[in-house]
């Protein structure tokens, strides 16, 4: 509740800043703040200290899990602020504006990561969507970009509406908006209505957080929208979807498992599949990150098919390992002029401590042991093993390796191959420094997991 | 303790090394650092042999079922011994052979021996899956960034293939995990475990294929000529040397005990692999003209072996798997240096551009002869003693009596083959004419002379003397074999 309202505070703040300060510096040290005070009343609350007591009517909860959650998107922003927030500059003249969207998404983000009741839901999805399509477009003078904004409202719209035809259809069936109450019918005997509704709500949801086959418009998206704010999308808001995801589906389906189960099984499989392959085939590392970010989406729809507590556990490790290595990675991409992989030759001659933060990022990612997207993709096995499908593990690690090779090409760009294409770039110290810190919580959350997720149960 | 110091010495050291950037200080460095971690490890196996010494645990990821354990027993001290001793031989060795960025090359190579040191002594299966990762990726840096012309898609190709096959090992493991009934990782639940024999069946290939692929076994050997060819030579002897036998101590160690239902059901079937891949390589040895090719097919061929005696179940077998885990490491390395020191004079490894070599630099060729017929396995040398150990274990196998015949044989057979691709190296390279590339040779310098002078010295003693190394493994064997003697009783 804290963090809800102190972020769409801020929000209007930011909105609202851009009257008074004239500053680019000043502004930037704002949202900083800002966000800063967000991150500090959510660790206030977790340790039981709410401010505001409101009552939402059992709309929202903000148990253990949506507060942990919280704060790891806040500081997955506030980490993107570091890296990132430099270079919004260069996208537009709203340079306030962004940052009061960026809030507004937040706030979305948390709605969506604490709803109890499925209007809640519909309402936290768009409340991030709709600032995120302005984002997409910020560039205004660039036509790719409008065209992935176009694109992105066009197709978001639609899964919206086959998400509010879900909605109604359970609403008709159950007769409640609420989520983890009882169904009023007996478990065997499930009515269609539901299973229709079911059905809408889970192809709106793999659309959100783009799992095959509802994936296309990720790439395009991805790769319209200014690098800056991908990053943004493909991280944060790509983690909200999937906390939304298992909520819906471990409050509201969890007794129909077996309606849904092997669905969802064949959209982890497919997300996994089609998101590796074509990120191979990928010559820009940007296009090869949106599909990078469509494969580890199908490592996170595991957590929804195992629903138990390692995937619980596991999901909040894995959104925030992946969160913090697709920032720094974007962070330094956005700093880069050419996008290829080409582009990237010779740079650990350099920057040697960049290109190193780099690999930590790049290792994470494709799950090696000693970094936190090991111990994250290890969660998930261990829930998928435990939720009875050992195939299903055994796929999902030989697309891991398929992983490792799209991502180990950057480094062999860096590290192995010749070349000076556009690495004469300019980097302040305290962007080294962020990165450098990033690549540390990267190792350290590798090691010692239980730093994050024991936050889940003291 | 003392099994701590072992992974921490070098990780440290090797950490380390990354900021000493003058060349003389970071060779001095690890050099010393390696020289630490051979007392460490002879003493270990020697006066410091109390249980507190050799084992060490901590938590560590508890809620994960999962501690840091350690523990030195005659496998892994060994193994230890082997990397403590090959380190500091490796690098001597290679003293002259110049690095661009010599301070990332050496912080790699001693980090990639902690995570060697790691994996022979962990007894928790997680942990072990750790350091088996851990010791991969600097050996990935090593081979990318110091290798030759091709190396950048070879050494990929490698990494590719060893960490497919790992992250299907970590499946299997989680598998095992979930069977205990105490959700551990810890190597004494996982020998504890009675898995149904069909269970085992099919979860034995999850494991043995990592393995397999390390070792490697035949059909899964393609990456290692490559990768041994383009590797930097100090890199190629710590592959073949010493991380190769991180494949079988995985089946010694993690596959047999734990399913030695599916070991000795399947035991035809990979015997069957490991002969076909020892004939196949030996061929392919004899027609080769380069010399790193040359040795890198020894190798699957010598491991196809290994492969086999282990499979043959035999107590016998065993001790000469864990002899010749080691003399084929000291062997190996040897021929490597020799390979280093030749590559190094004359810009060439090919058999065909050599000749007359005895003549320009007969210490050379002295030591390099007797490294050479330890590694065909003649009497009075190390090599021996392993391989016929393994051959009587290999012949008193018990999965099938038709088929013994056939392995012991088609084993034996090898041996004649490595004898004519080893000699036949021998001959180009040392006798005949000399041409005008091999003119104006020199002979090795002094502290090459020295270290092949030391491996010679530790060939011919295990060769003659060979019980000390006989009484480490001792007692391991006995408690494997009434590890998988008393679940095979169980299962059947």
């Amino acid at each position: 509740m804290n963090a809800l309202l102190f972020s769409a505070l801020s929000g209007v703040i930011m909105m609202f800043s851009g009257l008074i300060l004239k500053n680019n510096s000043t502004v930037r040290m704002l949202a900083h703040v800002l966000l800063l005070a967000v991150i500090i009343v959510n660790i206030v609350e977790l340790r039981g200290v709410s401010f505001f007591n409101i009552d939402t009517k059992e709309l929202l909860v903000f148990d253990r899990f949506a507060l942990l959650f919280t704060l790891v998107a806040s500081i997955c922003t506030l980490a993107f602020f570091l890296v990132s927030s430099k270079d919004m500059v260069r996208v537009g003249s709203n340079y306030p504006d962004y940052f009061a969207l960026l809030f507004f998404v937040l706030s979305g983000v948390i709605i969506s990561a604490s709803f109890k009741s499925l209007l809640m839901l519909f309402l936290g999805i768009e409340i991030l969507s709709i600032p995120l399509y302005i984002l997409t477009g910020s560039d205004k003078r660039n036509l790719k970009s409008n065209e992935a904004s176009l694109k992105y409202f066009l197709m978001g719209s639609f899964s919206t509406g086959l998400m509010l035809m879900g909605i109604a259809l359970v609403y008709g069936a159950t007769g409640t908006f609420k989520t983890g109450v009882p169904f009023p019918f007996e478990l065997n005997k499930v009515p269609v209505l539901l299973t229709a509704g079911m059905m809408l709500l889970l192809f709106s949801m793999s659309f959100k957080v783009s799992a095959a086959p509802f994936h296309f418009w990720t790439p395009d998206v991805y790769d319209g929208a200014p690098t800056v704010f991908t990053s943004f999308m493909a991280t944060i808001v790509k983690a909200a979807g999937f906390i939304a995801f298992m909520r819906l589906f471990n409050d509201l389906f969890g007794a129909i498992q077996p309606q849904w189960k092997l669905l969802v099984a064949i959209i982890a499989a497919a997300t996994l599949f089609i998101g590796n392959l074509t990120a191979v085939f990928q010559q820009s590392v940007k296009r090869m990150l949106a599909y990078s970010s469509i494969s580890q989406a199908g490592f996170m729809v595991l957590a929804v098919y195992a629903l138990n507590d390692d995937a619980r556990e596991g999901l909040i490790l894995y959104t925030a390992a992946y969160s913090i290595a697709t920032i720094g990675i974007f962070g330094l991409l956005t700093k880069m002029k050419d996008y290829t992989f080409e582009g990237f030759n010779g740079f650990a001659k350099q920057q040697p401590v960049l290109a190193a933060t780099m690999v930590t990022f790049l290792l994470s990612l494709a799950g090696i042991p000693l970094t936190a997207g090991f111990l994250s993709k290890f969660y998930m096995l261990r829930a998928t093993i435990n939720g009875g499908s050992i195939w299903l593990a055994v796929f999902a690690v030989l697309m891991a390796a398929v992983s490792v090779y799209y991502y180990f090409r950057l480094i062999q760009a860096m590290y192995f191959k010749d070349g000076s294409g556009n690495v004469s770039i300019q980097l302040s110290p305290s962007f080294k420094y962020t990165m450098v810190a990033l690549a540390a919580v990267t190792i350290v959350l590798g090691i010692f997991p239980n730093l994050l997720i024991n936050w889940l149960y003291f | 303790m003392i099994v701590l110091l072992l992974f921490l010495v070098p990780l440290i050291g090797g950490l380390l090394s990354f900021f000493i950037k003058n060349d003389k200080a970071v060779r001095g460095w690890s050099l010393l650092v390696s020289l630490i971690v051979l007392f460490l490890s002879i003493a270990s196996s020697t006066f410091l042999k109390s249980a507190t010494y050799l084992t060490f645990s901590a938590p560590w990821m508890g809620n994960l079922g999962s501690s840091f354990s350690l523990k030195l027993d005659g496998l892994s001290q060994i193994l230890t011994l082997l990397t403590a001793i090959a380190y500091p031989v490796i690098l001597i060795a290679t003293w002259k052979t110049e690095y661009k960025r010599p301070n990332n090359f050496f912080a790699l190579m001693l980090l990639t021996q902690a995570g060697l040191m790691g994996v022979f002594t962990a007894t928790d299966a997680l942990l072990f899956y750790f350091f088996w990762e851990l010791a991969l990726i600097p050996v990935y840096f090593l081979c990318s960034g110091w290798g030759h012309e091709r190396r950048i898609a070879v050494t990929f190709k490698f990494f590719i293939y060893t960490f497919t096959a790992s992250v299907v090992m970590l499946v299997g493991i989680l598998y095992l995990y979930f069977l205990t009934p105490d959700h551990s990782f810890s190597m004494q639940s996982f020998y504890a475990l009675k898995i149904p024999a069909n269970t085992q069946s099919w979860l034995f290939w999850l494991l043995f294929i990592a393995f397999a692929v390390k070792m490697p076994v035949f059909p899964f050997h393609t990456w290692q000529p490559d990768t041994y060819e383009q590797s930097p030579t100090a890199a190629t002897m710590v592959l073949s040397g010493i991380m190769v036998k991180m494949g079988l101590f995985g089946l010694i160690r993690w596959v047999w005990p734990i399913f030695p239902g599916a070991f000795h059901a399947w035991g035809d079937v990979t015997m069957s692999m490991a002969l076909i891949g020892v004939i196949y390589a030996s061929l392919i040895a004899i027609q080769q003209d380069d010399l790193k090719r040359l040795i890198a097919y020894s190798s699957i061929a010598h491991m196809g072996i290994m492969v086999m005696a282990t499979f043959s179940e035999s107590a016998i077998g065993m001790q000469g798997v864990l002899m010749q885990m080691f003399n084929h490491g000291i062997n190996i390395i040897g021929l490597w240096i020799v390979v280093e020191l030749i590559e190094r004079q004359f810009g060439t490894r090919k058999l065909s551009q050599l000749g007359g070599l005895a003549q320009k630099a007969p210490a050379l060729a002295t030591l390099l002869v007797i490294v050479a017929l330890g590694n065909l396995a003649l009497p009075l040398t190390n090599g021996f003693i392993g391989e016929f150990l393994m051959f009587n274990g290999i012949w008193s196998t018990n999965t099938a009596n038709t088929h013994r015949i056939i392995f012991t044989a088609g084993a034996l057979i090898s041996i004649i083959l490595s004898a004519v691709y080893t000699l036949n190296m021998i001959k180009k390279i040392f006798f005949g004419s000399t041409n005008t590339l091999t003119e104006t040779a020199h002979d090795a310098y002094l502290n090459e002379r020295i270290i092949l002078g030391v491996l010679v010295i530790i060939i011919v003693v295990l060769g003659v003397y060979p019980q000390p190394l006989l009484n480490l493994g001792n007692s391991f064997v006995d408690v494997l074999m009434n590890n998988v003697n008393v679940a095979n009783l169980i299962v059947k």
